[in-house]
């Protein structure tokens, strides 16, 4: 059963062919196996999942029909899920038990979904490898000497590794879609608004937007379906109605008009790679599509535009961990010595590193050189996104500089690990729907390295959802690169 | 930008070895994201956020909210109905 998608486990669980305590057994079952290879987990909530599977089925038993019921869920650790620990992967919330549920989770939860547990993830989500929390190490499910990207690591490993049928994700320059083309599976990051915030631990504000990890499209979809809309207490969620997606999904391409994007020619990738992506860019073509070229002229500027916007907005939301209200306290005579110590014991090296250019950015006297100019470049980035979707009516590209690569291959030079998101923050800044899909297979060239998939991203206008998912399926259905192929080892799996 | 200071201002105490790390990486950082220089944006407008909401408002009125002891439940050191803290105002000063 738990091999099953998505949504072939809620049709079943519906007309009664499987109950939902029985998939979550089997599904626990799977996750005792597995995680001492992978990790994915920072905690396992199975008394909350039993609680919740019983609950579905009986609603199903009174007449019910849900539409994710008795599917396994894991929910990225900077969700909060009523009474579980909730940490954000890091030290500075160790322990802390949240009040109440995220507004995206509670819906998954009213949908059927069952939660297994907290994913890990890169500390407050910055990151792209996972290497960064620090509670726990996530491994590629294709093969465990290498990352599984970041930060929803942890939710794109347990759905690749069978450890879950959906993820709850974040992105905010590339953390849905990153670490979905590392695991080959599909992440989606819906327009800037699309779903609620409310309950997620805030990373940088004008960015931020949380979405479905899923195996194939259509269960990305049906996710993505039930959490999309509007939400009272999140007031940057978007007042307009979520138009449906799953009902949409297209098995070609016609009529469609299909940017490649001139600055992102894929031959500086190396050889393989680049044979990956051309042969998907035909597929497109082969699919039906109008095939177009289109120029994002400032998008070579996304990286330094984002590292100054990102850990602006992350250097004051993240001053709410002050060792008052919740998460260990560092001793101190005076309330500036508590705070001080407090958040040099909690937060580790990444976070204090945005943290520290984040607030050097708004300081007196480089303001205006930095955030402000970072944001204008941020206006001719959305500009060019106009432009080109004047000439097209979706963007392809890939989602990742390379496939995963081994940990601590990144040394520590952080500008190494920022450049794994270049094709992805351009789109973030621009607030645009954007996903990655599996596209193919390949080594990074070093001897005897195992062949790791790789991810197609397709991007649309704003609020074009819809457009998006029906796209993806009708690529993904025709190559099947990971519907028939699971990592090394996980073939056999029930 | 000189680390120590920037790190006073973000309430971050730094050992010797971190500010040097940091120092070293921040300025490699900083050297990537001088290239925004180069644009010329003398009549382009900042952007905030990418989607079309302003000033959203909800009625004044009282409703549910988090109870005062699922609030006070995470924290440190509490006093009856208060978050506890050491010494805000005084010699230090």
């Amino acid at each position: 059963m738990i091999r099953r998608s998505a949504t072939e486990i809620a049709a079943a669980v519906n007309a009664r062919q499987a109950a939902a305590v029985e998939v979550l057994e089997a599904q626990l079952a799977r996750v005792e196996q597995m995680e001492p290879q992978i990790g994915a987990y920072l905690a396992k909530t199975e008394e909350l999942a039993r609680a919740c599977a019983r609950r579905v089925d009986e609603r199903i038993a009174a007449g019910a029909s849900l539409p994710l019921a008795g599917v396994p869920l894991a929910v990225k650790d900077n969700m909060c899920l009523a009474g579980t620990v909730t940490t954000a992967g890091s030290k500075i919330l160790q322990g802390w038990v949240a009040p109440y549920t995220a507004t995206a989770v509670q819906r998954l939860l009213d949908a059927g979904c069952v939660p297994v547990g907290k994913a890990n993830l890169d500390e407050f989500a910055m990151g792209s490898s996972c290497e960064n929390s620090a509670l726990g190490t996530t491994r590629n499910p294709w093969d465990p000497e290498r990352v599984p990207g970041g930060s929803s690591g942890g939710s794109a490993a347990a759905v690749a590794a069978r450890e879950a049928a959906l993820a709850t994700a974040s992105d905010t320059g590339g953390s849905i879609r990153e670490p979905a083309a590392f695991c080959g599976v599909v992440g989606m990051k819906p327009t800037y608004g699309r779903v609620s915030r409310y309950g997620l631990i805030a990373f940088a504000s004008s960015l931020d937007q949380i979405g479905p990890i899923a195996r194939t499209v259509e269960d990305a979809a049906r996710m993505y379906d039930v959490m999309a809309g509007h939400d009272p207490m999140d007031s940057t969620s978007l007042p307009r109605p979520a138009e449906p997606t799953a009902g949409g999904l297209r098995r070609d391409l016609h009529g469609l008009r299909i940017g490649l994007v001139r600055e992102f020619a894929t031959k500086d990738l190396g050889e393989e790679i680049d044979a990956v992506y051309q042969s998907a860019y035909r597929q497109l073509a082969a699919l039906g599509a109008e095939i177009v070229d289109v120029a994002l002229p400032h998008a070579e500027y996304g990286l330094a535009t984002y590292y100054l916007i990102a850990p602006a907005e992350a250097s004051s939301n993240l001053a709410r961990f002050d060792g008052v209200r919740y998460g260990p306290r560092g001793n101190g005579t005076n309330v500036q010595e508590m705070y001080a110590r407090t958040r040099a014991a909690g937060f580790g090296p990444e976070v204090k590193r945005r943290i520290l250019i984040g607030t050097y950015a708004l300081s007196s006297g480089y303001y205006d050189a930095y955030y402000v100019r970072a944001q204008k470049a941020r206006t001719l980035m959305a500009g060019d996104f106009e432009k080109a979707f004047g000439a097209c009516d979706l963007i392809a590209c890939p989602a990742a500089s390379s496939p995963a690569f081994p940990f601590g291959a990144k040394g520590d030079d952080p500008v190494a690990m920022y450049l794994m998101d270049f094709y992805t923050i351009p789109m973030s800044l621009a607030g645009l729907p954007a996903l990655s899909v599996p596209c193919g297979f390949a080594s990074d060239g070093t001897a005897g390295a195992r062949e790791l998939p790789l991810g197609l991203q397709l991007v649309a206008p704003l609020y074009q959802e819809a457009r998006l998912f029906g796209a993806a399926h009708a690529y993904e259905q025709a190559t099947r690169f990971t519907l028939d192929r699971a990592p090394a080892g996980l073939e056999g799996v029930r | 930008m000189d680390v120590r200071y920037v790190a006073r201002l973000a309430r971050l105490d730094l050992s010797d070895e971190e500010a040097g790390l940091y120092q070293r990486q921040l300025d490699r950082l900083l050297e990537h994201v001088r290239r925004l220089q180069e644009l010329d944006v003398s009549h382009v407008a900042p952007t905030a956020q990418v989607v079309p909401l302003t000033n959203v408002l909800r009625d004044d009125a009282n409703r549910p909210s988090l109870e005062r002891e699922q609030a006070l439940a995470g924290a440190p050191a509490r006093e009856g109905a208060f978050f506890k803290v050491p010494q805000i105002i005084g010699d230090e000063e």
